[in-house]
């Protein structure tokens, strides 16, 4: 494997549900540390194309190069591929039985087979890493909404993975929550998490993204760099989207 | 008054001693196989591949649809011709296990489908098996929401365990209509009796109370 293999490669991922086809031919690159932010109107696709990359919805059609290694077509051992591939939900998903620390703590014991001591210290370190260790006795039903999403971070960084996708992180959240779970992830870019993020917070996407792509009805419009996009977009739809977010989500531009 | 009291002395309760023992132990030997196979079974109609769920589905159905006396004639009476042959003792803990399955497994499906879809959308999104998911995320919770029901299940099979004196497992009831026919004293046996019944219905409820506490967890 030579150096510039990308982390991930998509490859004209395709995916319809019944008569309607949702994702229509999608192709990206992810270098190591690079972060790739997907935005667009709601219904375009983008949650469902990020799905695709770690198979939890097959694609009709297309490619996904994990580090060189095609994963669409690997039945088995998809489950060895996913580990590598942290993703965070917009509504969470953790496990409502278990207390933070154990969120953190399950799939290290279940899938990594951990000795419960080595679980902990790193459970305890990942929630230490997302600013969650006074809550790690809490249940998820005792904790916010930021809470609960960035210990969802900690759980898929718990893992180790390559790359993480997030899937519109901050949409569930009350306004006054999102900065906490903004400023995790702002860490992680900056410690050089490779990330692929699909969001409305374009001061995020502006600050983080390395590339930024503009989807609609199922395809990539066009993409570029921040400055590029935020300034002169050569879609006037991308154009009046981006408009139209940065003025609802004025409050997170001016950030660090 | 104090005759009553001399022959529950005397007569009744050493002969009901014994009988409560027996009906202890096929409950003791019922209970936890009973669950273990509601579990199996439910998991194998939410899970499993479609001949699996339709044999679950079968069982069940089969279970739910005949009355357990007849279940346990079929395996005492009936089996023998085909070459098995099983003690009362035996028979009788297969038939309750067999349908105390059959009923939990309705309710612990229930609670299975309950458990919202994102619990297993996450386990898999950090590498679990699709049965990892179930076992260590889908099923605990299912368990917990199913345990009100599932405990209804365990007081009728502590009530059920009495039909197995007519196949000639001397339980206590059994004991107990042995005495009273000896001694043509039915009243005071049978009130006896029932209350034997009362003491081990309210020590299971205050267990399984004490259990639900337990596992319950917050936003359940």
């Amino acid at each position: 494997m030579s150096t510039n293999t990308p982390v991930l490669k998509i490859q004209d991922i395709h995916k319809s549900f019944g008569n309607l086809e949702v994702v229509r031919g999608v192709s990206f690159e992810v270098q190591k540390g690079e972060t790739k932010v997907f935005i667009g109107p709601s219904g375009t696709g983008k949650s469902t194309l990020l799905k695709c990359i770690n198979q939890l919805t097959a694609p009709d059609r297309g490619n996904v190069f994990l580090n060189g290694i095609e994963i669409v077509h690997s039945h088995g051992k998809i489950n060895l591929y996913r580990q590598k591939m942290g993703m965070v939900f917009q509504n969470f998903f953790l496990f409502d039985h278990l207390t933070a620390v154990r969120n953190v703590e399950i799939s290290l014991l279940k899938v990594k087979r951990m000795t419960r001591k080595e679980a902990r210290e790193k459970a305890m370190e990942e929630l230490n890493r997302v600013g969650m260790v006074d809550k790690a006795d809490s249940y998820p039903a005792e904790l916010s909404g930021g809470q609960s999403q960035r210990l969802s971070i900690a759980r898929a960084l718990a893992m180790d993975p390559e790359v993480m996708l997030f899937d519109e992180p901050t949409s569930s959240l009350d306004p006054e929550l999102t900065g906490e779970v903004l400023d995790v992830m702002r860490r992680l870019a900056r410690g050089g998490m490779t990330m692929v993020v699909v969001t409305h917070e374009m001061g995020f996407a502006r600050w983080a993204a390395n590339e930024i792509f503009f989807m609609d009805e199922g395809k990539i419009l066009e993409s570029g760099p921040p400055a590029e996009m935020f300034t002169r977009a050569r879609f006037d739809r991308t154009r009046r989207f981006i408009k139209k977010m940065t003025e609802l989500y004025a409050e997170e531009q001016d950030d660090r | 008054m104090i005759d009553s009291l001399q022959f529950i002395h005397n007569n009744l309760l050493p002969a009901l001693w014994e009988g409560w023992g027996k009906t202890l132990r096929l409950i003791f030997m019922s209970v936890p196989f009973g669950l273990i196979v509601g579990i199996l079974v439910a998991t194998g109609r939410v899970y499993g591949n479609s001949p699996l769920a339709f044999l679950c589905r079968t069982y069940v159905l089969f279970f739910k649809g005949t009355p357990l006396l007849l279940l346990l004639f079929m395996i005492y009476f009936g089996l023998p011709p085909l070459g098995i042959s099983l003690t009362p003792f035996s028979t009788s803990v297969l038939g309750f296990i067999l349908c105390m399955g059959a009923y939990s497994s309705e309710y612990i499906r229930g609670a299975i489908q309950s458990v919202k879809a994102g619990q297993m959308t996450a386990a898999q999104a950090l590498g679990m098996t699709r049965w990892q998911g179930v076992f260590f995320i889908v099923l605990p919770q299912a368990f917990r929401r199913a345990l009100p029901g599932v405990g209804n299940e365990i007081i009728y099979l502590i009530k059920y365990t009495s039909l197995a004196h007519i196949i000639a497992y001397i339980e206590v009831t059994g004991a107990g209509k042995i005495v009273a026919a000896r001694f043509f004293r039915f009243t005071e046996t049978f009130i006896v009796v029932g209350i034997i019944y009362l003491i081990m219905v309210s020590v299971a409820n205050k267990l399984l109370k004490t259990l639900e506490k337990r596992l319950s967890f917050p936003g359940m």
